[in-house]
């Protein structure tokens, strides 16, 4: 009976997954686009979950569909919302091009697990209570994969730095504000 | 393990990394191929989290933490690009930037 409800919770969040993913690339309003994505993050948490991966699946709330994307809202609210159409824009063949380049990677990996993976990953190693847990990451984040930890805060500082050069005035702006006051 | 085995996680992984292909190259508006990007990222971080299960090691979880927060700092640059362009008033479309073209 729990297995059963597992199955149906997962397809039923799979499904939500790929519908929104869909979502995301068809709206012509980036905001929906947005809104959209919330829900793909939110419905792999979901899978996240089912994994065992707790702390994966908490942060993928936190981080992602909280911080991530409350910033890429602020930015197309900032930007106003200018549609874009699908298929507007753009070469005939670059469109056909796109589906053709996406459905071939689906399709090389799903026919890779049908054919030849399906027996090694049927079954799959047993796992402790403690697996995926905030404190085994802890651990694991400060003995083992600490270089990984370290390099991390660099690369967010680094990011950081150039947000914020991003958004500094060119000489060109601040010339034309002083002589418009 | 209870539920899905690891290929269902993989094959879904696979439809969204598609699916995240397929955005990036099709739309012209620079935020839905940073949305699509994420999309993308959030296909391999479903496979390495599949696929650490299946290996009963908690490594995949964090190489999948490692990109989310690399997710977090392009999203920061992208949107900061974004922004300025929009500040020089350039049209918000991934084929008019074409300043750096050799």
């Amino acid at each position: 009976m729990g297995n059963v409800l597992v199955w149906v919770i997962w397809i039923l969040a799979a499904l939500a997954c790929v519908g929104s993913g869909v979502a995301v690339i068809s709206f012509t309003n980036p905001f929906y686009s947005a809104l959209a994505l919330i829900g793909n993050l939110a419905s792999l948490a979901v899978l996240f979950l089912l994994a065992s991966a707790e702390f994966v699946a908490a942060a993928q709330i936190l981080v992602y569909a909280g911080a991530v994307m409350v910033m890429f809202l602020f930015v197309i609210a900032y930007l106003g919302g200018r549609a874009d159409a699908p298929f507007a824009g753009g070469p005939q063949w670059l469109q056909l091009g796109s589906f053709v380049s996406g459905a071939a990677i689906m399709i090389a990996v799903i026919v890779a697990l049908v054919t030849k993976a399906n027996d090694g990953l049927s079954s799959s190693a047993d796992i402790s209570r403690s697996f995926g847990s905030p404190a085994e990451i802890g651990r694991l984040f400060l003995t083992d994969h600490l270089l990984a930890f370290e390099i991390t805060s660099i690369v967010l500082l680094v990011a950081a730095v150039g947000g914020v050069v991003l958004a500094l005035k060119t000489e060109a702006e601040s010339e034309a504000e002083s002589e418009a006051s | 393990m209870i539920g899905p085995g690891t290929n269902w996680y993989v094959a879904v992984a696979a439809i969204l990394f598609g699916i995240g292909v397929t955005g990036v190259i099709l739309r012209r508006s620079p935020l839905i191929v940073l949305l699509s990007l994420e999309i993308m990222l959030n296909a391999s971080n479903l496979a390495l989290v599949g696929f650490s299960r299946h290996f009963g090691t908690v490594d995949g979880q964090i190489f999948a933490i490692c990109v989310m927060a690399v997710a977090a700092a392009e999203v920061v640059v992208g949107l900061g690009l974004i922004v300025a362009f929009t500040r020089r008033s350039m049209p918000l479309d991934v084929d008019a930037a074409t300043e750096l073209r050799g």
